[in-house]
């Protein structure tokens, strides 16, 4: 029952009809302009972040209490089981394996961000990305990239200084080409991350509560994206289909491709894999966040 | 070119109709009942340029909804709009760098970072000019008197500088229009008084269209030469401040000054009493009986002083409202 001459999904419009100047003339400066827009969001956010600086190195600190009692258990686990190899994991593969998991967590984990879209949609501060000229999920990877930003800076000393310890378990360093599918994969790892918890933010728009559905969501997440364990050591079933699953490349992907499990052709493809599951959330995410647009501007407000 | 041209605007909503208790609880989970509640009805006005118009109304008349409407947060249900030449709805980045609106309820800025770093947000939000951004933030510091307190958090402001700061927020990409929804709710009459004169100046100053909602008459009679009534949906009086009074204002006080101690005890007869202060007495009479009941009281008793005045506004406001609810409720099927 909505009048026809509304088109929410319409390319936006680049003049007013008094062709004000501010206004970009093309969509290819427009975009650069947008671009620059959010790179300069990213800065403005940067600051407010660091405002919770001393939040942040507090938290880093306290995650290395868990990674010790890991260590801990996996040198009792291979102590106890006499073997020195687990899943094609070596003992001191297995703990570099799990420190590592860590990296990959930093990249591509969003605390808050399904519950702050959610929270937001209930609440109405979604309103302000419907009356300013802003994109909320643009605007929202801006900010989530300046959280990042400033966490990596004020977490690379500690975590500098914990691997710096722990270097006895890393068997030499990767090489070159590695290193870069590495940082490719963790990249990638963010986009996954960010725009998978993107769409369960979204499920705000149909249902009030998303925290239980959010708590199942990361409590399997944990466990299937090789947080716990690498998924080798599953049964080779398990192992199959979990590697067909995108969740991998929230953690267990970067880190065995670190420790030099996946190579050649398996690692291009995994790359690849990577990114289709990055695209496929990414669309998934803006038709979602469109969708909901159009029941909120239908019912809500 | 009108700024606002709004036509037949309704807007109606499905509710959800709850059951009570937990059978009805399971039974909605599968089977719903909808219920059409009708928000705004074919709402029709336009506003000119540099207008500062009034939309009065009891809650849950329409006035937020109709103001969503206008900024695009939601589509009507039947009827068009036009807002600066464009549909609010559609929602394009030329019209959203070119209006603003304000809620008293939300704030916009950052709680925990002083208002000059969300400034610089918007700033980046509206792709402004630096050097234009800076010239606009001093002058509207200036206008709003907070020029020392952009470097503190937001959280340690007062309610009104946080509301002057959300202005300010909200007028640095200098809107033509500027959508205003209770933007004093809250505050006491010092700083509501003081966010009027800011608005007043701002609009002498830059011609800025406001359309504000307000439960506070004060607002409206500072701010507003034109006012629209809104009840039930529906607008039931678009027109000048004063007009209200003449047209829905039924009755006008006569006060009277007797000679002597006491009032007489049968001013009854002539209308209803509002107030009784010794000799002075204030009637409320129906207008059309006032010229009458004015010979009377002057050929019956001894008076030293007499005046006819129009009732407050405020009182015939509540006194519309009034009647527009049973007007409503008289035309609704029961159940």
């Amino acid at each position: 029952m909505r009048p026809t001459s509304q088109s929410a999904d319409g390319p936006a419009r680049l003049a007013g009809p008094a062709g004000r100047p501010r206004e970009p003339s093309g969509a290819a400066p427009s975009r650069l302009r947008s671009l620059r827009k959010y790179w300069r969001i990213l800065r403005v956010s940067l600051t407010e972040r660091l405002t919770y600086r001393a939040d942040f190195f507090l938290t880093t600190t306290l995650r290395f209490l868990p990674m010790v009692t890991t260590i801990l258990l996996w040198e009792a686990i291979f102590t106890g089981s006499r073997q020195d190899e687990l899943g094609g994991f070596s003992r001191h593969e297995m703990i570099a394996y799990l420190l590592l998991v860590h990296i990959s967590r930093m990249f591509s984990s969003m605390p808050g961000l399904a519950f702050g879209i959610a929270r937001d949609i209930r609440d109405g501060t979604l309103k302000k990305y419907l009356l300013q000229p802003i994109d909320m999920i643009a605007y929202l990877v801006s900010y989530r990239v300046a959280h990042k930003m400033a966490y990596i800076a004020t977490s690379a000393l500690p975590y500098g200084l914990l691997f710096l310890a722990c270097g006895s378990y890393f068997d030499g360093f990767p090489d070159a080409l590695t290193l870069l599918a590495y940082f490719v994969a963790l990249l990638l790892g963010f986009a996954i991350g960010f725009f998978f918890e993107a769409c369960i933010g979204m499920v705000g728009f149909w249902f009030l509560e998303v925290t239980s559905f959010l708590y199942v969501v990361n409590t399997v997440n944990f466990f299937i994206s090789g947080q716990m364990l690498p998924l080798d050591i599953l049964p080779p079933f398990w192992a199959t289909l979990l590697k067909g699953l995108p969740f991998q490349y929230m953690a267990y992907f970067q880190a065995a491709v670190f420790l030099g499990k996946i190579q050649g052709w398996d690692l291009v493809w995994g790359l690849l894999a990577e990114l289709g599951w990055a695209v496929l959330f990414i669309v998934l995410a803006r038709v979602l966040y469109r969708l909901g647009l159009r029941r909120y501007s239908a019912y809500g407000g | 070119m009108p700024i606002i041209e709004a036509v037949g605007l309704t807007k109606t909503y499905r509710v959800a109709q709850k059951k009570e208790g937990f059978l009805g609880a399971v039974r909605g989970l599968f089977r719903r009942e909808y219920k059409e509640v009708r928000a705004v009805a074919d709402v029709s006005f336009t506003i000119e340029p540099g207008e500062m118009v009034a939309f009065l109304g009891p809650n849950g008349a329409g006035k937020t909804t109709t103001l969503k409407m206008l900024s695009g947060l939601i589509y009507p249900t039947a009827g068009t709009a036009r807002v600066l030449g464009f549909t609010p709805w559609d929602r394009a980045d030329a019209f959203r760098r070119r209006f603003a609106l304000v809620m008293g309820q939300k704030n916009q800025l950052w709680w925990d970072l002083p208002a000059g770093d969300s400034f610089q947000l918007h700033k980046e939000i509206y792709s402004l000019d630096t050097r234009q951004f800076e010239r606009t933030l001093g002058d509207l510091l200036e206008l709003f008197r907070v020029k020392g307190l952009t470097r503190q958090p937001v959280r340690e402001l007062s309610l009104g500088e946080r509301m002057k700061m959300e202005l300010i927020a909200a007028l640095l990409h200098e809107p033509q229009l500027l959508l205003l929804d209770e933007p004093t709710i809250g505050l006491d009459v010092v700083a509501q008084v003081a966010i009027q004169k800011c608005l007043k100046e701002y609009n002498a100053r830059r011609g800025v269209t406001m359309l504000l909602t307000s439960h506070y008459m004060r607002d409206v009679e500072a701010l507003c030469s034109r006012v629209l009534v809104i009840a039930h949906g529906r607008l039931i009086y678009d027109g000048p401040l004063a007009g209200i009074t003449e047209q829905f204002g039924q009755s006008k006080l006569v006060k009277v000054q007797f000679d002597g101690e006491d009032a007489p005890a049968d001013l009854g007869r002539f209308g209803e009493v509002s107030e009784l202060d010794g000799p002075a007495a204030v009637l409320r009479v129906e207008r059309g009986r006032v010229p009458e009941v004015l010979a009377a009281l002057l050929e019956h008793y001894a008076v030293l002083d007499v005046s006819v005045q129009d009732p407050p506004l405020d009182q015939v406001i509540a006194r519309v409202f009034e009647e527009a609810r049973a007007a409503h409720e008289a035309n609704q099927p029961v159940g």
